[in-house]
């Protein structure tokens, strides 16, 4: 089905009965060139890539639950590219060139909206850091700039300028950053690769993996035996569970991640804004919630709910940031699993037995990485090898020596 | 969530830092063979179970005790609070 200005007008003049369904709901077949386990954002968009880039188009994505069920379905939908180090930032750069055309590219409207991240700094420090930060961001071809208190003072002046602990002293700002429509993002990437003849098939859990030789040749699941020539696995916070079937042990901790969303109010909030002394990120709906969260609950989950203690800080730091939302109602919070990886960087690699590639450890930055991560991991599962953006996410990174750890604290299973 | 502290009764988990996996307290020795391997399995690896998960907390804004808690990571419930010390005691007097 092909979306346009007509198609409205059409459907609008004839009872709206011209509507379909955006993917089918095949059953399973005997036998795949390529399964790709999990569909949720990541690995909806290896399909889509995989059937329009690479020209593989028999495949099936394998998912355990609804399709969008996932964390494409519940984070706080933000995209950016303003990462530190050589082995992340051209690949969030590059995902970012990939969703400025994503919705001409699906024919499907995901409400790319590039209305600006604003990182704000409060000391000396964390101005330089900020600084070497952007630097490295343009560096990379990606767009930053420094905001000094006056700029800030028109663009959000609701902001606690002159709080006596954390006073604001600038912020690093990304225009061509901001916010998507997550689950249409699931939803865009599911058509396309549809009408490529992508088997989407839903409800049906990969309850473990066919190993001969050191060999996979395809997954046991709800829905009977899959035969594949490669698969591969992209399950986010399942990562451990599903790699554990066959006793593939993973650096990787699942954690439970909240999000938080007030009562609608009137548009408010110009972009994205991340306080810089404690952690809290907030962006405005297009119904008006502002959609809010921070740090994870800290402690290995798979129950997909937080605790209260995290809601307070959250919110507390929302207050100390910009004090008018203190009498804002929070209406709604969630919590999603994290494949938190044990530097904060993710892996995208063939594993130690053939023909079985793994996808994961995400940590709570995987939403914004969703295009560049199936593309990546189509390049691997297509060609065998790494895609120049993606060449540093590999296994082999910790026993070398080679973390890619952004914040630059160490082995510890709470960074991002 | 609330630990039942050995010693100190029933405590806010915020109260705590999380350590993670509990296989931490056995730091493999400097002389064992495949010294490397261990030390990367040691360092970077975690089973991470949905289900039954033993763990450390560190009772850092209380008496500063270590205490291994036994947890089932799909509902939050906690079966069992040790002090590490005592089980890491009872490990070497074997
Ligand atoms: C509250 C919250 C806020 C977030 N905010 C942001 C943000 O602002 N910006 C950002 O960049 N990132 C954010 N993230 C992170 C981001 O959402 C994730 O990193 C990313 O969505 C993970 O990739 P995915 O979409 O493929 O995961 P998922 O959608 O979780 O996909 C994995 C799929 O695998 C399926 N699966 C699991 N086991 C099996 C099995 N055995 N068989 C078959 N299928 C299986 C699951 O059902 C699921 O659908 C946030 C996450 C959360 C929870």
């Amino acid at each position: 089905m092909k979306y346009s200005g007509f198609k409205v007008l059409w459907e609008g003049l004839s009872g709206n009965k011209g509507w379909k369904p955006l993917w089918r709901n095949p059953s399973p077949k005997k036998s795949y060139d390529i399964i790709i386990v999990g569909g949720g954002g990541h690995g909806l968009a290896t399909a889509y890539y995989l059937s329009n880039k690479f020209n593989i188009t028999n495949i099936a994505v394998v998912e355990k639950g609804w399709l969008g069920s996932g964390n494409i379905g519940k984070n706080t939908t933000i995209i950016r590219s303003n990462y530190l180090l050589p082995q992340n930032q051209p690949f969030y750069e590059f995902s970012l060139k990939l969703w400025e055309n994503l919705e001409q590219e699906l024919n499907y409207n995901s409400m790319v909206s590039q209305r600006g991240v604003l990182n704000i700094f409060h000391s000396d420090s964390q101005r330089d850091a900020f600084v070497r930060r952007g630097n490295a961001m343009l560096m990379s071809g990606a767009d930053a700039s420094l905001l000094g208190v006056d700029e800030l003072k028109k663009l959000v002046p609701f902001l606690d300028f002159q709080n006596s602990r954390f006073p604001i002293k600038g912020g690093l700002w990304q225009q061509r950053g901001g916010t998507v429509r997550h689950d249409a993002v699931a939803w865009g990437y599911a058509k396309k690769a549809d009408s490529r003849g992508v088997d989407i098939i839903e409800n049906c859990e990969v309850t473990n993996f066919l190993v001969k030789n050191g060999r996979c040749f395809g997954v046991e699941t709800t829905k009977g035996i899959i035969k594949s020539k490669k698969i591969g696995v992209c399950v986010a916070g399942s990562s451990s569970e599903v790699m554990g079937k066959i006793g593939i042990n993973l650096p990787i901790e699942s954690h439970v991640l909240q999000a938080f969303v007030s009562e609608g109010l009137k548009p408010l909030i110009p972009g994205v804004i991340t306080f810089g002394a404690g952690h809290f990120y907030v962006s405005q709906s297009n119904k008006g919630g502002l959609v809010f969260g921070g740090d994870i609950d800290g402690y290995n989950s798979y129950a997909q709910r937080g605790n209260l203690p995290v809601i307070e800080d959250v919110c507390e730091g929302g207050v100390a940031l910009m004090p008018m939302i203190g009498r804002a109602r929070l209406l709604r919070a969630w919590g999603g699993i994290m494949d938190m990886s044990m530097d904060g960087s993710p892996i995208i690699d063939k594993t130690e037995i053939k023909n079985l590639y793994f996808n994961g450890g995400w940590c709570y930055g995987g939403f914004k990485a969703t295009p560049a991560s199936g593309f990546c991991y189509a390049h691997l599962l297509a060609t065998g090898k790494p895609h120049k953006d993606a060449k540093d996410f590999l296994f082999n990174r910790f026993e070398k020596g080679r973390l890619i750890d952004e914040k630059g604290q160490g082995n510890q299973p709470n960074l991002h | 969530m609330l630990i039942n502290h050995p010693l100190l009764g029933l405590r806010d988990s915020s109260e705590f830092i999380y350590m993670g996996d509990a296989k931490l307290m056995n730091r493999p020795s400097w002389r064992s063979k495949n010294i490397k391997s261990k030390f990367i399995e040691y360092g970077y690896f975690r089973k991470n179970p949905a289900g039954i998960h033993k763990e450390l907390w560190y009772h850092e804004q209380g008496d500063r005790s270590w205490l291994v808690v036994t947890r089932n990571t799909v509902t939050h419930e906690i079966l069992k609070v040790e002090l590490a010390r005592n089980l890491k005691r009872k490990v070497n007097a074997k």
